[in-house]
């Protein structure tokens, strides 16, 4: 308790001081906002959110896996190709790997850790030939990943629920819309639920994506209760037989409050009998720097997440930042979505990553993750 | 979750207080630090050399003796020299003596194009304009729809055609030239960079209508690609400046720093909030401070200016520093405090609270159990928390939904920080001291 009380304590002078310094500086006195009642400050939200999932449907041109994933790793390939031919390596060339791994946004701490476990595995070797280190740097690579199982759970008994979760902007309404596809190739019986009532949009786009995949939609109008459209298409897939519900969640910014609290209890509304909800997915935007680590840890406490869709790697992103949402959070990445159709989104297999990032043989690599489809 | 840059360096100067310069090795300590902190906060790793090599420059052989606070002075070097990059010229808008004034919105997907428009076109109406936006943005079903909702409430018209993206930009700019309107503001549907296809098509939408400002718009969460993609376009554009979107998220926002460096294009303006009316000129200065992770104070000084009751704070703060601060003064500023969010994000935003304090586990539910707690006593127990006995403590226990012990907890730690407090006089943990900004110098000049 006495960080609380100290807190808030700190809180109370820090206040103080802000009425003082607006005072005396002779700001125009800011009218009293009465407190805010949730709904009243997620309706204000409301123009924020209708920016989330502005991806959807809109990704540039047909995903070109090949392109998608070259892109991802020339970075790489070019210092990776310097040190093949290197016979040792220099200071210069640590430093130039370095900057690499933290171009593609691993973040400084974990590219410490590569570059000095690296190091170390390449002096106790005694080997310093190009291929020996980055041997080195594979087996390092190697260590963030989690030992997790990667590929999407379904319970035993139906109906599933997956909870697709996001700040805005990142792609959730898309990744939803390709997942139904993927799910319903499975043959499953799916049902969406359209979850972000904020934005009228975003349910008429859900709806289109159900349209498209033959999957029911329960939707409700703008501004409802996010978890009373979760609920009934929970009721309505457990009295139909449905396999799977996934659920649409409104973009929603880490940092405020209410929205957070909003997607605690969607979370317990989905885990409800007689829904079982097996996969918590925080969507992930490629091009996201570090604050993906504090988004992430953010909305495993509100959500408990248990994996990532890395949205956009058909860019010129490397997407490093959900490498390091695994390593530091243990959330395992289950998907990589590389382009606009529904079978751009791909299970996500490190070992091929890590291929990625490292063999410069361009077109047995890139042919690789493109095989799978 | 960071250590501010200030803590990292009074390590590393209290190590050599004694000395009076620097040597090589200990700037190379204190750029390593400065390193890590820009890294951290996304700026892209080319430009943290540059930034590093140029700070070296200012720093190496400088006499760090005679100034107080040696980690003082070298912030304030590294500071300003952020808020140079970030700052150089503003970008002034001057508008067409042909009106209208032509606005071209470009950017990756998802970055918050859409939203952007209708707050510039706002900001253009608070400047006296009649702006009207055009939805160019027909790849994504229902985008003109969101746009249209936006402009509506932003009181602004809103003009689109079906099919080409190209056909519409023109048709809206000679719309706006025939209703008389000053501002025309393009939105365009996202894409990426090295989509070749998609980048053809903007290039050719700002050919045919010459716009006489186009803006980047940035997600200030993005990472090290910014970069990228800010050359891509700005090759393609010609930009004129950056719109900095979501900065209420508390990404440090690093990327703007890099791009203002790497396209030499000024960051025009930020958007800072959910409403549309959250949009303003970019101030390098605050940018600076975030980047460096020295606390976003000026945006916590609006926060706390929306949230909190003015008179209850100061009546707590009064209290406080008369030492008579009881358990009734506690649970309504705590009801206040409240307000700002979780109390471990408001701490970290803040530049100067007590490492101790900033880093506790902080467990939000302990503060409903707090208020629970309290809320359970009557008011005299709250103001005379000594007069609660056995009895009363069962009872207060029982009304929160706790037990007794957790009840006298509270009671033994209210009275140890209410001890502390008279014997500071003030009742500010002293740490906060060598923090430097401009709150604290304020709080330490009342004082």
């Amino acid at each position: 308790m006495i960080p609380v009380l100290a807190a808030v304590i700190v809180l109370v002078i820090i206040g103080s001081t802000f009425f003082l310094r607006a005072r005396r500086s002779k700001l125009p006195q800011l009218p009293k906002t009465p407190e805010k009642s949730v709904a009243e400050t997620v309706s204000a939200d409301s123009s924020l959110d209708m920016v989330s999932d502005r991806l959807d449907e809109a990704q540039a041109e047909p995903g070109d896996l090949v392109r998608g994933t070259i892109k991802s790793r020339s970075v790489f390939s070019n210092i990776i190709g310097k040190i093949r031919k290197s016979s040792s390596l220099d200071q210069q060339l640590w430093d130039e790997l370095e900057d690499t791994l933290l171009l593609s946004d691993l973040g400084l701490s974990l590219t410490e850790r590569v570059i000095e476990g690296a190091k170390a595995a390449v002096a106790k070797s005694q080997k310093t030939d190009g291929a020996a280190i980055i041997d080195a740097i594979r087996e390092q690579l190697r260590l963030l990943f989690v030992d997790a199982e990667r590929e999407l759970i379904y319970s035993g008994v139906t109906p599933t629920v997956w909870l697709i979760v996001g700040v805005n902007g990142v792609g959730k309404t898309t990744s939803i819309g390709k997942l139904s596809s993927l799910a319903a190739a499975d043959g499953k019986k799916v049902i969406l639920a359209a979850g972000d009532t904020f934005r009228a949009a975003a349910a008429d786009q859900l709806q289109g994506w159900a349209e498209r995949t033959s999957s029911d939609i329960v939707r409700s109008v703008p501004g409802a209760d996010p978890s009373s459209v979760v609920f009934d298409a929970i009721q309505k897939a457990a009295s139909r037989n449905y396999d799977l519900v996934i659920a649409d969640t409104a973009g929603r910014l880490h940092t405020k409050f209410n929205l957070m609290e909003e997607l605690k209890k969607l979370r317990r509304i989905a885990d409800k009998e007689p829904g079982h909800l097996c996969e918590v997915l925080l969507v992930l935007d490629a091009t996201t720097g570090q604050n993906g680590l504090i988004q992430a840890r953010e909305f495993t406490q509100a959500a408990n997440l248990t994996g990532v869709i890395l949205t956009k790697l058909d860019g010129s992103a490397k997407g490093g930042i959900a490498l390091a949402v695994e390593a530091e959070l243990g959330v395992p990445i289950k998907l990589v979505g590389v382009g606009e159709r529904a079978r751009d989104l791909i299970p996500f297999d490190p070992e091929e990553f890590i291929s990625l990032l490292l063999d410069v043989d361009q077109d047995g690599v890139a042919g690789k993750l493109a095989g799978d489809n | 979750m960071f250590d501010s840059l200030t803590d990292r360096f009074d390590d590393i100067f209290s190590r050599l207080r004694k000395k009076g310069r620097l040597s090589e090795a200990e700037v190379d300590a204190v750029l390593r630090e400065i390193r890590a902190a820009l890294i951290e906060a996304d700026v892209n790793v080319g430009v943290v050399r540059t930034l590093v090599e140029r700070i070296r420059q200012e720093t190496v052989g400088e006499d760090l003796q005679r100034s107080l606070s040696p980690s003082q002075h070298v912030i304030k070097a590294v500071n300003a020299e952020l808020t140079k990059v970030l700052g150089g010229e503003s970008l002034k808008i001057t508008y067409a003596s042909r009106p209208p004034t032509i606005v071209l919105m470009a950017g990756l997907q998802g970055v918050g194009k859409t939203t952007a428009a209708a707050k510039l076109a706002l900001w253009f109406r608070h400047q006296g304009r009649s702006p009207l936006l055009v939805g160019a943005d027909l790849q994504r079903p229902a985008a003109v729809e969101q746009l249209g909702v936006l402009a509506g409430q932003a009181g602004v018209d809103i003009f689109s055609l079906p099919g080409d993206p190209v056909t519409t930009a023109i048709a809206g700019v000679e719309e706006a030239r025939r209703l008389g309107r000053d501002v025309v503001i393009v939105d365009t549907a996202g894409r990426l960079s090295i989509d070749e296809e998609l980048m053809q098509e903007v290039e050719k939408i700002s050919s045919s209508i010459q716009p006489n400002y186009t803006f980047l718009v940035v997600d200030a969460m993005v990472g090290q690609d910014a970069v990228n993609s800010a050359k891509s376009f700005n090759e393609r554009l010609s930009l004129s400046g950056v719109i900095l979107t979501k900065l209420d998220g508390d990404s440090r926002g690093g990327a703007a720093l890099s791009v203002r460096h790497v396209v030499g294009k000024p960051i025009a303006f930020a958007s800072t909030g959910e409403k549309l009316a959250d949009f303003d000129i970019f101030y390098p200065d605050r940018m600076a401070n975030r980047i460096l992770g020295m606390g976003d104070v000026l945006s916590l000084i609006e926060q706390a200016e929306r949230t909190l009751d003015k008179e209850v704070t100061e009546k707590g703060a009064k209290k406080l520093r008369g030492g008579k601060f009881d358990l009734e003064d506690f649970l309504e500023q705590m009801q206040q405090v409240k307000k700002m969010g979780p109390l471990k994000g408001v701490l970290s935003m803040l530049p100067g609270v007590p490492k101790e304090i900033r880093n506790a586990d902080i467990d939000e539910r302990e503060l409903a159990k707090v208020e629970a707690i309290i809320s359970s006593m009557t008011r005299k127990e709250r103001a005379n928390p000594e007069m609660i006995d056995g009895s009363r403590r069962l009872r207060i226990a029982n009304g929160s939904g706790t037990s007794t012990a957790a009840v006298g907890t509270l009671l033994k730690q209210f009275k140890d920080m209410q001890k502390m407090m008279r014997s500071m006089g003030v009742g500010g943990p002293s740490p906060t001291k060598k923090a430097p900004n401009r709150a604290n110098n304020k709080k330490k000049k009342r004082r």
